[in-house]
C-alpha cells in the first residue's frame, strides 16, 4: 500500500524540552494505524506538528506526496487531513445539527457576494448542506438530538458529534486523538463498530488511544512512542510482545492478561 | 406566526410619522434608528464573530466624515494637491460606507494576528487615532469648527430634509441591513463566524480559514456603520470630531448587550428601549439628576437578571 502520510526526522522541541525527536514514521492508503505510548510521549505534540497547529523544529511531513510545512491548519483540512482533538471539542452553544454544518464547511462553494445578495444557488446549497449534515448526524447515530444544544448533549454523545464534525469535511485520512478516553465499555465497543464503518468508507485513520483492547482490535499497524522516539512498529501481536513497548507502556501485567494466550 | 409578527411590527413602524405629530419625539426616534443600525453592525463582530470592537464608532464617523465631504466638495493642498467637486449625496453616502469599510478591512488585516484583549485595544488606539487627524487635519475636516451646511438626501425629485421622510430612509436602510445580516449568519460565512467565536481550533480544523473570516465580518460590519454614519451627516447636516466619542461607542455595546449579542433582533430590541428610555424617563417626571442613574440601574438590572440579553431571555419563555 502507498503512504498517504509520511513523516521523516520529525522534532518538535519547546525552548530546551524536546517533546519529538527524530520521529519517522508513515500512514498507509486505507489502513486504520494506532499510535500509543505513556503520557507525555508527544503523541498529541505529533498530531499538533501534522496539522499545522505547531511547528515542527525539524522534520518534513507530507500527505499525499504534498509538504505540509508552512500551511495553515485550514489549508491542511482542504488537503483532506482532519484530527479530532483529545479533550472534548465541540461548538457548546449550537446545536447538533449546527455542528455538523460547520464541519462541512469546505463542501460549500457560497462566496460572500453570492450570499448578500441572496442568489438562488445559495438557498439550494444551503438544502442541500442540511440534508447532507443530518446523513452524517445519522451516520453517528445522532439523527434523534439535531436540534439539542451540543453542550447538553451526554458526554458520549459529545464524542461521536465531534467525529461527525470531522467526518462532515470528508476527511482522506482522519486522525482521532483518544476517541473513546471517558466512554463506557458499551460505548466503547459501539465505536470500535463505527470505526469499522468508517474504515469502509475509504478513510484512513490515524488513531491515538489508550485502551488497549480497542487499539488492539481495530489497528492494522501499531507504532510505539516513548520520551518522543518512537520504539516501536508492527502488527498488533507483534507490539503486544515487544519487550521494549512492555517494559516503556503496556506493563508485565498486560503480558500475562493478554500475552499469556497470544 | 413570527412573520405576521415582524410585519405588524414593520407596519407600525411605517405608520408612525403619520400619527406622531412631535417632531422633537420623532427626531429621537431617527437618531435612535441610525443608532440601532450602527448596534446591529457591531451585533455582527461582536455577537457572531466574538470580537469585541470599543472602536467601532471609529467606522461611523468615517462614514459620516467622508459622505460629508463628498458631497461638500474639498480642496487639499497637503500631502498633495487636489480638488474634489461635490458630488451627489447618495453617491457621497456610497462613499462614505466603501471608505469604512475599506478602514474595517485595513483594521481586520492588522488587528486579527492579534484576537481578543489585543483587538478591543486596538480598536480603542485606532478611534483616537482617528478622532486626533479629524480634531487637526483642519484643511480637510475643519476641525473643531466642524463640517457645515452638509446637503440632505436627493433622489429622484425627493429631497430628505424634513423628518417624517429621513425617518423612512433610517428604517429603510435598519431593514435591509437587517436582511443582509440575516442572510450573512444563516450562510456558510456565518457559521464560520460563530466557529470562530465558539471554538477557534475545532473551527481551523476543518478548514476555515480564521482571517478570512474575521476580515469579512469587520468589513461588513465597517461598511453598515458607515452607513449608520451617512444617514446621521445628511440628517443632522453638521458634523464634528465628536461624532468619534467614546459613549457612542458605549452606546452600542450597551444596545447589543442587553438586547442580546448574537441574535438578529437583539440590537433592535435593546437598541428601541435604551435609546427611548431617556425620554420615557423624562415623560415620567422622574427629575433630571436621577434620569441617568435610573438608566445606569435598569441597565445593571438587565445584565444581571438576562446575563444573555433580553431576546434570548423571551425565546427562552416561548420555548
Amino acid at each position: 500500500m502507498t503512504p498517504i502520510l509520511q513523516i521523516r526526522d520529525l522534532s518538535v522541541r519547546f525552548g530546551g524540552l524536546a517533546a519529538i525527536t527524530d520521529m519517522s514514521m508513515e500512514v498507509r492508503e486505507g489502513e486504520v494505524l494506532s499510535l500509543i505510548g505513556p503520557n507525555g510521549a508527544g503523541k498529541t505534540t505529533a498530531f499538533n506538528a501534522i496539522t499545522g497547529y505547531l511547528a515542527a523544529s525539524a522534520g518534513d511531513i507530507s500527505f499525499m506526496g504534498k509538504k505540509l510545512s508552512g500551511l495553515k491548519t485550514s489549508e491542511i483540512a482542504a488537503l483532506g487531513l482532519v484530527r479530532t482533538f483529545q479533550k472534548t471539542s465541540v461548538f457548546g452553544g449550537r446545536s447538533a445539527l449546527d455542528n455538523v454544518l460547520i464541519g462541512l464547511h469546505l463542501r460549500a462553494r457560497q462566496t460572500p457576494l453570492a450570499i448578500l445578495l441572496a442568489l438562488p444557488y445559495v438557498a439550494r446549497e444551503e438544502q442541500h448542506l442540511r440534508s447532507e449534515a443530518e446523513a452524517v448526524l445519522r451516520f453517528v447515530g445522532l439523527e434523534k438530538r439535531k436540534q439539542e444544544l451540543a453542550s447538553a448533549l451526554p458526554y458520549g454523545d459529545q464524542r461521536l458529534l465531534e467525529v461527525a464534525i470531522a467526518l462532515a469535511a470528508k476527511p482522506k485520512l482522519l486522525m482521532l486523538d483518544e476517541p473513546v478516553s471517558g466512554m463506557n465499555p458499551s460505548e466503547t465497543a459501539s465505536f470500535m463498530a463505527k470505526l469499522a464503518e468508517i474504515r469502509a468508507l475509504g478513510i484512513t485513520v490515524l488513531l491515538v488511544e489508550h485502551d488497549m483492547k480497542m487499539v488492539m482490535g481495530v489497528s492494522d499497524r501499531v507504532v510505539c512512542l516513548s520520551q518522543g522516539r518512537i520504539i516501536a512498529d508492527g502488527t498488533p501481536a507483534e507490539i503486544q510482545r515487544d519487550p521494549e513497548v512492555i517494559r516503556a507502556y503496556l506493563g508485565e501485567r498486560f503480558r500475562r492478561v493478554v500475552g499469556g494466550n497470544a | 406566526m413570527k412573520t405576521a409578527f415582524a410585519v405588524a411590527f414593520l407596519g407600525i413602524l411605517i405608520s408612525v410619522p403619520v400619527w406622531l405629530d412631535n417632531a422633537y419625539l420623532l427626531h429621537v426616534l431617527i437618531v435612535t434608528g441610525i443608532f440601532i443600525i450602527a448596534a446591529m453592525s457591531l451585533n455582527l463582530l461582536l455577537g457572531y464573530a466574538g470580537q469585541l470592537s470599543l472602536g467601532h464608532v471609529a467606522f461611523f464617523g468615517i462614514g459620516a466624515y467622508a459622505s460629508a465631504l463628498v458631497s461638500l466638495g474639498f480642496k487639499l493642498t497637503f500631502p498633495f494637491e487636489i480638488e474634489i467637486q461635490a458630488r451627489p449625496v447618495w453617491l457621497a453616502m456610497l462613499m462614505g460606507m466603501t471608505a469604512a469599510g475599506l478602514s474595517g478591512w485595513f483594521i481586520g488585516r492588522i488587528a486579527f494576528k492579534v484576537r481578543g484583549a489585543y483587538f478591543v485595544i486596538v480598536s480603542i488606539s485606532f478611534v483616537e487615532v482617528v478622532r486626533m487627524v479629524a480634531v487637526n487635519w483642519v484643511e480637510l475636516t475643519q476641525g473643531p469648527m466642524a463640517l457645515n451646511n452638509i446637503p440632505p438626501l436627493e433622489v429622484w425629485g425627493v429631497t430628505f430634509l424634513r423628518k417624517p421622510a429621513n425617518y423612512w430612509l433610517v428604517l429603510g436602510v435598519a431593514v435591509a441591513c437587517y436582511i443582509l445580516i440575516r442572510r450573512l449568519v444563516c450562510s456558510r460565512a456565518g457559521r464560520a463566524m460563530v466557529a470562530l467565536a465558539e471554538n477557534e481550533p475545532l473551527a481551523t480544523s476543518v478548514g476555515i480559514d480564521v482571517t478570512r473570516y474575521l476580515v469579512l465580518a469587520a468589513v461588513v460590519s465597517a461598511a453598515m456603520a458607515g452607513a449608520a454614519g451617512a444617514l446621521y451627516a445628511h440628517y443632522v447636516r453638521i458634523v464634528d470630531p465628536d461624532v468619534f466619542l467614546f459613549i457612542y461607542t458605549v452606546t452600542m455595546v450597551i444596545m447589543v448587550i442587553t438586547g442580546g449579542k448574537g441574535t438578529l433582533a437583539g440590537p433592535v430590541v435593546g437598541g428601541l428601549i435604551f435609546g427611548l428610555l431617556p425620554e420615557g424617563l423624562r415623560a415620567a417626571a422622574i427629575a433630571p439628576e436621577a434620569q441617568w442613574i435610573v438608566y445606569g440601574l435598569l441597565m445593571v438590572l438587565v445584565v444581571y437578571f438576562l446575563p444573555r440579553g433580553i431576546v434570548p431571555a423571551f425565546t427562552k419563555i416561548r420555548g
